[in-house]
């Protein structure tokens, strides 16, 4: 267990956690608006102020995080389920036409920006939660697939693997039941920092009005609410600026620590 | 070394800027957004209002800031006994900014061809019962009306009826001549454009040899150019939440007036169940118009109960009418046939007062059961889906155009409102020159939109200028969308 690794666990634990404890309980309904008790700074009522409409940021940080986390992690979703089966079978027909198509489909992918066609897909099936989590999904396709195709490469040269086809399996048996679990761990890792850049990217597309629709709070909106009185009441932007630094930070950590963690050859150096 | 001898270079550069401010004359003027062309008899843009209007061109009477109505290039005119023939009497000298004289002529032509059948005219009901228009002599223009108009002159000095010259109207898109004190230099599209002082001017010169007009439409972007000075005033600034700021700094001034600009949450009066006039009343008794104000507009702003400006002096309090009262939306809902409300659609365009005001809206219908889904759109998505497509239940709009009650009777405007009693009040009321008469027949029409409960009547948009400190004689109230130049200048 390194540093990082429980450093990590923690900052993504609570922000899970902060998330959880919003469905049941949050200290102001956070669609609640106050208007006469707007722009408090942190008190303790409000512990971390309210905003331009009297809303508690802390009940909106806390449904935000529900929805940063839900889109990032359906969005990593998509790109494991469509990914990994799409690596795995490159790398299984390896040098093939059909490895070609999904190698170079993917390179298509990789060549945009992906924040831009992000904002090119919401804008064309509209904005909201639903359409911003297709969007990142998407992107998140090609990034499982060439890391899992990888990894499977290296694993198809081995000598289990040959004992396995001697023993008859078809490849897609031994993809799902050899090289799949020896992936794992790789991708329990690509997920984490995906996740993170889910979330980023979600406060991205939330930023500029592509992300959840108001009244659903999201991290990027309240990001954006605040750009113009930023400078009488900064805590407005402070709030959610550093609940996406902290989240993105210990998902980050996270993903390293858990990389070092599962990696048998550092594990090895650490015994 | 180098660098050292640049820095001092640009120092003392900045030093002879700053020395040279105290002999300015001219003006940097930011405004939202940038007009889409120059031709303010083609289109209903505002912006092209601000720069043209009385800069560039001129008709026959004009506005003054305070929203009274003088002689503009008319000089004067008499008005026959019956009240349908206007003799307007032309000043003498006017030109063109292509040397060419401004007669009669030209007048007619201008007139005539905003009122023709295929004109583009945005406001065309302002040319409504012109019968005839005769050039008389160079100098004097017969309008000849069908029936009384009381509000000829009025409708005269609208940017919408400028006077346009035949020689120049093909090019008046990019390359606008007018009568104006100032002449059209440069247009950098998405950046700016400049005029100049025109030197063959028929009235006073005016102070300020030169003045662009820059366009800033992102708040942020705004407040940063004001504060570091980059610009000497914005025309309507963008965040009233950062009046305060420049209000506290000794740098600045903030003009706060009133505008024509009556925001309203818009009502589509075909669209079930807005059809029932009691689910329009709970929608008009859900809003709670102080907390729009506040929360959207940082308290600049004044409720209004019906679609008039609270400023006129035919207006009437009937904010009573649609009182905050949740209790009773309830009941009228419930009385409708939603005791359980009903879901809607809440279009809403960029402006602040809008997406801000929406928001609060928003929850504020959902206090009685009215789920209203927040739908926000560009102004082109909101013009193509909202104000033609007319696909909507309900949204946000500030109507600006002064005096435009007259919407209302119009049965394919977006909203949609169709009522046989104002329609024929309406005619009346073009038919009626009396000021009194006019008066009541105004508050009569007030009076009957707001029992329909046509639309949520929510505030007066307030004019929220921002100029630096030395810089006087700016229009403070918006009577009509215009940065008349004429009157600027810097303090000694």
């Amino acid at each position: 267990m390194t540093r990082n690794l429980i450093l990590g666990a923690v900052l993504s634990s609570l922000v899970l956690l902060a998330a959880a404890v919003s469905f049941l309980w949050t200290p102001f309904d956070h669609t609640a608006m106050n208007i006469p008790a707007k722009l408090q700074t942190p008190n303790a009522q409000h512990w971390l102020g309210t905003d331009h409409f009297g809303r508690d940021l802390m009940s909106m940080i806390m449904v935000g995080a529900r929805t940063s986390i839900a889109v990032a992690l359906v969005a990593v979703g998509i790109g494991m389920g469509a990914g990994v089966p799409l690596g795995l079978t490159a790398a299984a027909r390896k040098g093939s036409w059909l490895d070609e198509v999904i190698m170079r489909g993917n390179d298509l992918v990789f060549a945009f920006p992906s924040l831009v066609i992000a904002i090119l897909i919401t804008a064309v099936l509209g904005a909201g939660a639903i359409n911003a989590i297709i969007a990142i999904g998407i992107f998140n396709i090609p990034v499982f697939a060439r890391i899992t195709r990888g990894a499977a490469l290296s694993l198809w040269e081995r000598e289990f693997i040959l004992a396995a086809r001697v023993a008859g399996k078809n490849a897609a048996r031994i993809s799902a039941e050899h090289i799949l679990p020896n992936v794992t761990n790789l991708l329990i890792v690509q997920g984490t920092i995906q996740f993170s850049l889910g979330i980023l990217a979600e406060a991205g597309l939330s930023y500029v009005g592509l992300g959840a629709q108001p009244p659903t709070p999201s991290w990027g909106r309240m990001l954006a609410d605040a750009q113009t009185m930023v400078s009488f009441a900064p805590h407005l932007a402070l709030v959610p600026g550093t609940a996406i630094i902290l989240t993105v930070l210990g998902l980050n950590l996270l993903g390293d620590g858990l990389r070092d963690w599962l990696d048998p050859k550092l594990r090895m150096a650490r015994t | 070394m180098a660098l050292k001898s640049f820095v001092f270079a640009a120092g003392s550069a900045l030093a002879l800027a700053a020395g040279g401010a105290w002999a300015k004359d001219s003006v940097t003027i930011a405004m939202q957004l940038e007009p889409p062309h120059l031709d303010p008899t083609s289109a209903a843009a505002q912006a092209i209002d601000s720069v043209v209007y009385t800069n560039i061109f001129e008709g026959l009477t004009r506005f003054m800031g305070d929203g009274s109505v003088v002689p503009g290039l008319a000089e004067s005119w008499e008005i026959s006994e019956d009240g349908t023939v206007y003799t307007f009497k032309l000043r003498q000298g006017v030109t063109f900014h292509d040397g060419s004289a401004m007669d009669a002529e030209d007048v007619k032509f201008s007139l005539d061809r905003a009122r023709a059948e295929d004109s583009t005219n945005a406001q065309k009901a302002l040319f409504d019962g012109i019968a005839s228009v005769e050039a008389v002599d160079p100098q004097t223009v017969r309008i000849t009306l069908a029936a009384p108009n009381g509000s000829l002159l009025f409708n005269l000095a609208w940017g919408d009826a400028v006077i346009v010259a035949p020689e120049s109207i093909e090019g008046i898109k990019s390359n606008p001549v007018g009568t104006g004190a100032y002449t059209f230099q440069e247009w950098v599209q998405g950046d700016r454009i400049t005029l100049a002082r025109n030197p063959d001017y028929w009235g006073e010169q005016p102070a300020l040899a030169s003045a662009t007009f820059k366009f800033i439409s992102d708040p942020t972007a705004a407040f940063a150019a004001m504060m570091a000075e980059d610009i000497d005033a914005f025309d309507n600034f963008p965040a009233p939440e950062n009046l305060p700021q420049f209000e506290a700094d000794p740098r600045f001034q903030v003009l706060v007036g009133s505008t024509e600009g009556e925001t309203i949450l818009s009502i589509n009066n075909k669209l079930p169940p807005f059809d029932d006039i009691r689910v329009r009343q709970a929608v008009a008794h859900a809003i709670d118009r102080q907390a729009i104000i506040d929360g959207a507009m940082f308290g600049y702003g004044t409720p209004i109960g019906t679609h008039f400006a609270p400023h006129h002096p035919a207006y009437k309090d009937l904010t009573g009418m649609s009182a905050h009262d949740p209790e009773q939306a309830k009941a009228l809902l419930a009385e409708a046939g939603f005791p359980e409300g009903f879901e809607t659609t809440l279009h809403l365009p960029p402006p602040s007062y809008a997406r801000r005001g929406g928001e609060i809206i928003a929850a504020q219908l959902a206090a009685v059961g009215i789920k209203a889904e927040i739908i926000n759109v560009e102004w082109a998505q909101w013009l193509e889906s909202v104000f033609n497509g007319k696909s909507f239940g309900l949204t946000i709009v500030s109507h600006t155009e002064p005096m435009d009650i007259g919407i209302y009777a119009r049965p394919e405007y977006y909203f949609q409102y169709d009522s046989k009693a104002l329609q024929e009040l309406m005619n009346r009321l073009t038919a009626t020159t009396g000021p009194d008469s006019r008066t009541a027949l105004l508050q009569d029409a007030q009076e009957m939109i707001a029992a329909d409960y046509v639309n949520g009547y929510l505030f007066q948009l307030a004019k929220l200028g921002v100029a630096k400190a030395g810089l006087q004689g700016l229009w403070e109230n918006a009577p009509t969308a215009a940065i008349d130049l004429t009157a600027v200048s810097w303090a000694e």
